[in-house]
């Protein structure tokens, strides 16, 4: 089969792969019908992200046709022919976190959790196509998949909902979706949210969706604005003001925002010395991440507001305002998605018509110019929000 | 030379302590492991064990290359969903001895399996082959059988990517995944073939 692999640093190429085969048996086989490229894919063709190893296939957005399932299976719960998404955490559905619904903790899907524990303490879930230390998995940029624990994860697609209504359900609507249940909305509230990649986009429409009066989104490409503006959302752009945080202030008369999201995450782009200083030691590899956003979120946030972080980091960041973080009586969630808390109810708003999260796509590419797609989204040219891969396509028609 | 490294590695004893917290009942635990004959499925170190009597087992270990490592081991004292202890029979080529404790974690949350290990490997080579199984990190070992331990307890299988798909190898990758201590021969099918298709360059 074909799969987009991750050759090195900025080096992804399309490879020839045996097909994937049922190795335990709760496992499923995907034939992929429709997979994306995710904004922190780039972390890893950028290079940011350790114990990724030359042949790993990427990939954790896709969705497509159960064509086998393992002996271990519930077939009231899954079986061949069944079209499903797949959410990009894998959880087993039985430790004690997945009973918690902690679904992107759980303890056993991870083979290479002691990796993680030496990095973190304790192992979060095993992801798709995301690093050995989070499991090693082999993703979903292929035209076939292995899915562990296939009857915990796979949220069955009715017929008759076309794929780009869903595909986002495997994760940047679930997870802007949680981004936005984490500030803790209670009517009248007004949200800041940095970044309006495509999980900024979901985190905006889903604030509404929760009770949210105003939603100010800030980012510097202007289609990305654009996209925010139609979403509802007042937008600021960081290149045309002085300091954001003094703007942030005029705009909630004095008050602050009362829940930030830092949709970026370990990559933020930003202005002067500090982003300098960031950039700098991530180059050298001092220090993993550039948490500009993360600084600016603590600091914009009224006292005793949240701040929501769906934006992925990878390890330890400095110059954070802890003391301001504490004196401000900041309430602080995050983590990977808990998906299986948010897909099924995120579908039947889909199936309602409440939102339609095709929006967001910006080009529908063969599987075979998946490589060529990393730049152009990592560069933001051509316009470029999301790329949904086809598997199957022959040809090179963009969209 | 040799010789020295041989004889240093003759006096070490190895002693491993860990301990995992799995949801299911004491009960369901302590059956679980006094059948020793499950212990192959979550111990990688070991091909198989066979009870030969209600008290008496033969344990066949995987030493390096391939070569295997065997003697009997029999339970020294148990108490009911609580406690086993084991020891290798006198006259063994090891010498062995191990303990499990089974409780109630509390807040209902399953039970804590604590478990003890002590191992004095013979003189000569095949004390260096027991001391290749074992030496590397005895505890770092007994925390992944502890690990799969767990997921086999509480998902009926063990998460795992061994033999899954993948892109073309490097050299450098394909070599790390040969020397991984937790993954012995039998377990490497497919990292042979990983080394075998490797890409002539380093990545």
């Amino acid at each position: 089969m074909k799969a987009v692999c991750w050759m090195g640093v900025e080096k992804m190429s399309v490879e020839n792969v045996p097909d994937p085969q049922i190795l335990n048996p709760r496992d499923a086989i995907v034939r992929i019908t429709s997979t994306c490229i995710c904004g922190s894919d780039l972390h890893l063709y950028d290079g940011f992200m350790p114990t990724m190893e030359q042949g790993d296939i990427m990939g954790h957005e896709f969705m497509g046709e159960i064509v086998e399932v393992g002996p271990g299976i519930n077939r009231d719960k899954l079986k061949v022919g069944d079209r499903v998404v797949v959410p990009f955490t894998i959880a087993c559905g039985n430790c004690f976190f997945c009973k918690e619904q902690l679904w992107s903790c759980c303890d056993n899907s991870n083979p290479n959790y002691w990796i993680a524990e030496q990095m973190m303490g304790y192992s979060p879930s095993g992801l798709f196509g995301y690093t050995h230390m989070m499991g090693g998995y082999s993703g979903g940029q292929a035209q076939f998949a292995r899915v562990p624990f296939a009857d915990v994860g796979p949220l069955k697609i009715p017929d008759g909902v076309p794929d780009e209504k869903v595909v986002f359900l495997s994760d940047i609507f679930p997870t802007g979706y949680m981004a936005a249940e984490n500030c803790n909305i209670r009517r009248g509230d007004t949200i800041a949210i940095w970044g309006c990649g495509p999980v900024g986009q979901f985190a905006i429409r889903s604030c509404f969706m929760l009770g949210a009066e105003r939603v100010i989104a800030l980012d510097h490409v202007p289609e990305r604005l654009e996209m925010a503006q139609q979403g509802g959302a007042e937008v600021l752009n960081f290149d045309e003001v002085d300091d954001v945080l003094t703007t942030l202030k005029e705009m909630t008369g004095n008050i602050g925002p009362d829940a930030c999201i830092d949709a970026v995450g370990m990559e933020a782009d930003g202005h002067g010395l500090p982003y300098v200083y960031d950039r700098a030691k991530q180059m050298m590899r001092i220090s993993m991440d550039r948490p500009g956003v993360l600084r600016h979120a603590i600091m914009a946030c009224r006292k005793g507001g949240t701040v929501s972080v769906p934006g992925v980091y990878a390890g330890f960041i400095d110059k954070v305002p802890f003391g301001q973080y504490m004196n401000k009586a900041i309430t602080m969630k995050t983590g990977q998605t808990h998906m299986m808390r948010y897909m099924k109810p995120l579908l039947d708003r889909v199936q309602r018509g409440e939102i339609d999260p095709s929006f967001v796509i910006s080009h529908r590419v063969p599987i075979t110019q998946g490589p060529e797609m990393y730049k152009i989204f990592r560069d933001k040219q051509d316009r470029c929000t999301k790329v949904v891969l086809d598997p199957w396509a022959s040809g090179a028609a963009a969209a | 030379m040799l010789a020295y490294f041989g004889a240093q590695q003759d006096q070490r004893e190895f002693t491993a302590r860990s301990s995992v917290i799995v949801n299911t009942s004491p009960e369901e635990a302590f059956r679980f492991w006094r059948n020793f004959e499950n212990f192959p499925l979550f111990m990688h170190h070991l091909d198989s064990v066979t009870n030969t009597s209600e008290r008496r087992s033969r344990w066949i270990a995987l030493g390096p290359m391939g070569t295997r490592i065997a003697w009997e081991a029999e339970i020294v004292n148990e108490r009911q969903n609580e406690e086993i202890q084991w020891r290798s029979l006198p006259g063994s080529d090891i010498q062995l001895d191990g303990q499990v404790r089974f409780s109630p974690a509390i807040g209902g949350r399953g039970t804590v399996i604590k478990v003890y290990s002590h191992l004095v490997p013979p003189a000569g080579l095949l004390g260096r082959a027991v001391a290749s199984i074992f030496g590397k990190d005895p505890e770092f070992m007994m925390r992944q059988d502890l690990r799969r331990l767990k997921a086999l307890m509480e998902t009926g299988e063990i998460p795992t990517i061994e033999g899954q798909t993948h892109g073309p190898r490097s050299m450098k990758v394909a070599a790390i995944r040969m020397m991984d201590p937790d993954n012995p021969v039998r377990m490497r099918d497919a990292n042979i073939k990983d080394v075998l298709t490797a890409e002539r360059r380093i990545a």
